[in-house]
């Protein structure tokens, strides 16, 4: 182990934060696999592209705060959208989503060499964890505290909605209302993930650990805690790793977690492709 | 299995009355019932039927709350059920569900007692004695710790109904509960319907098989946006009213 690497200010702080930002993520992206809706936090993550590149186009200036309220912003207003035109039964909603995102994505390509910040932005794009200041840290902390307190309150409700939406409401579960929620708490999580990730590979983090889980468990709280611990270690893992080996710790947190999740895809006992066929 | 512990009118000399009057429902200004009425009791099975789109299915999620309600009243046991009732349970068409959601039957079950727990309430034993009963009655034991992808589209019908009985539910709606099934299944899910008319409950299903109608259901409600017909299976299902029922389109 690099001892002089972990004494640096910098680094400590970037492993907090990988430790943080995974497990939240990771316990979340539980939610995102019961719900079958990885494509559209796909959709939502590029959405906060042009998301950020208004913030700054507005304000004239790159700052975690314009960043973070474009990205939310341009996230909810894709989203919410979506749901809109979903509404008038003609659109199907992944399909209003796939057009809103897309157009949005476009315009924020379009405005980027209006920008004189571009070189900045790429960390926005694909996260800079070693950048992590101490106000990102508490932010990532505030909002994973939050995500974890809700969920874990609300946790019956979620769950009866997200398996069967129609039962759950004839039984007098406000479905509405939570499903709101959950798609607000999922563009917090996302917005979370932007420092260490950057918002093109935030899917990672919030789909790859519970689907890992997935694998190698039937049972609906692993998908949670083990995806946050999976979440968690592999990011820590991911950014001790790209350090010695010299490769960015963004694209290193999302690389660890996926080769986690081939590793279960092959080597589960139970849905492993490698598994003993007679059970 | 057959001890009758249910406190519905088993018990009781009054029946608990179920009464529907001009219940009328839209779905983007266009009619999708229009004044439906009815009237029956715990102990019966109510088919509903008519041809698609005539408005089965939106009756049922009328009843359970889950479609606003334009106009009309619906009430159980003399008081108005404003939108929800626990006392009603909903069955979804099997293919709606999710089967691949890791849950076990026990675990689907348990979730019907959330009307009693509330959100966060912890589970007590008077909960867990509930979710025995219900898993005992419908003959699910083996299976409990199954998941429920692994179940048999029968068993899937069963696990479901367990659920309702975990509720306490008295009045069940059920959504083309013997879509799917095969000769065997659908007998046996007939026989448990009968069973839990005769414990007191009430089961109101939505069915597009004439020719079982007789065998499985005690009253019928003939639907075809507007309400055609509703009493006992043998004096509704006439010849003429099938034929005007399911030989013409469906007027606006």
């Amino acid at each position: 182990m690099d001892f002089e690497l972990l004494s640096n200010p910098f680094y400590q702080r970037a492993l907090a934060a990988a430790g943080f930002i995974g497990f939240a993520n990771g316990f979340f992206s539980g939610f995102v696999v019961l719900r079958r809706n990885a494509l559209s936090v796909s959709a939502l993550s590029h959405t906060m592209l042009p998301g950020i590149a208004l913030g700054i186009f507005l304000t004239g200036a790159l700052s975690q705060w314009n960043a973070f309220l474009g990205a939310l912003f341009a996230a909810l207003l894709v989203g919410l959208g979506s749901v809109a035109v979903a509404r008038g039964n003609r659109v199907e909603q992944g399909t209003a989503l796939a057009v809103l995102y897309t157009a949005a994505f476009a315009a924020g390509i379009a405005l980027l060499p209006k920008l004189d910040t571009r070189q900045e932005l790429e960390h926005w794009l694909f996260g800079d964890i070693i950048a992590v200041g101490n106000t990102d840290l508490w932010i990532a902390f505030a909002i994973g505290t939050f995500t974890l307190l809700i969920t874990n309150l609300l946790m019956r409700p979620i769950l009866l909605t997200l398996f069967e939406p129609n039962v759950a409401a004839a039984q007098g579960v406000p479905v509405r209302m939570i499903q709101y929620l959950v798609f607000a708490l999922l563009v917090l999580a996302l917005v979370s993930s932007l420092q260490a990730v950057g918002c093109v590979l935030s899917v990672g983090l919030l789909v790859t650990p519970a689907a890992t889980v997935s694998l190698l468990t039937d049972r609906t709280s692993a998908l949670f805690w083990g995806g946050g611990l999976i979440g968690g270690v592999g990011s820590i893992l991911a950014v001790l790793l790209s350090g010695k080996l010299g490769i960015t710790p963004g694209p290193a947190i999302v690389i660890v977690l996926g080769l986690m999740f081939i590793a279960a895809y092959l080597f589960s006992p139970k849905y492993g492709l490698l598994a003993p066929k007679s059970r | 299995m057959s001890e009758i512990h249910h406190d519905c009118c088993a018990h009781h000399s009054q029946h608990h009355e179920l009464v529907i009057q001009n219940l009328s429902v839209s779905y983007r200004r266009v009619l999708a019932l229009d004044q439906v009425s009815l009237a029956t009791s715990c102990g019966h099975r109510v088919a509903l039927i008519g041809p698609n789109g005539a408005g089965k299915s939106t009756l049922l999620k009328a009843i359970a709350g889950l479609v606003p309600r334009e106009a009309g009243t619906i009430r159980w046991r003399g008081t108005a059920v404003k939108k929800w009732s626990r006392e009603f349970a909903y069955l979804p068409q099997r293919e709606e569900v999710d089967w691949s959601f890791p849950i076990t039957v026990r675990g689907l079950v348990e979730m019907g007692r959330y009307p009693q727990t509330g959100w966060w309430r912890k589970f007590s034993r008077a909960d867990a004695e509930a979710v025995d009963r219900a898993i005992d009655s419908l003959a699910l034991n083996d299976l409990q710790n199954r998941q429920i992808r692994e179940l048999s589209g029968g068993q899937q019908q069963r696990a479901f109904l367990a659920r309702a009985l975990a509720q306490e539910a008295h009045v069940l709606l059920l959504d083309e509960p013997f879509t799917g099934l095969d000769r065997n299944a659908s007998h046996l899910l007939g026989d448990l319907l009968a069973k839990l008319a005769l414990e007191g409950r009430l089961v109101i299903a939505s069915h597009h098989d004439l020719n079982t109608v007789p065998h499985l259901f005690d009253e019928t409600l003939v639907l075809a946006t507007k309400p055609l017909g509703f009493g006992p299976v043998e004096e509704i299902l006439t010849p003429e009213l099938i034929a005007r029922t399911f030989h013409e389109p469906i007027a606006h």
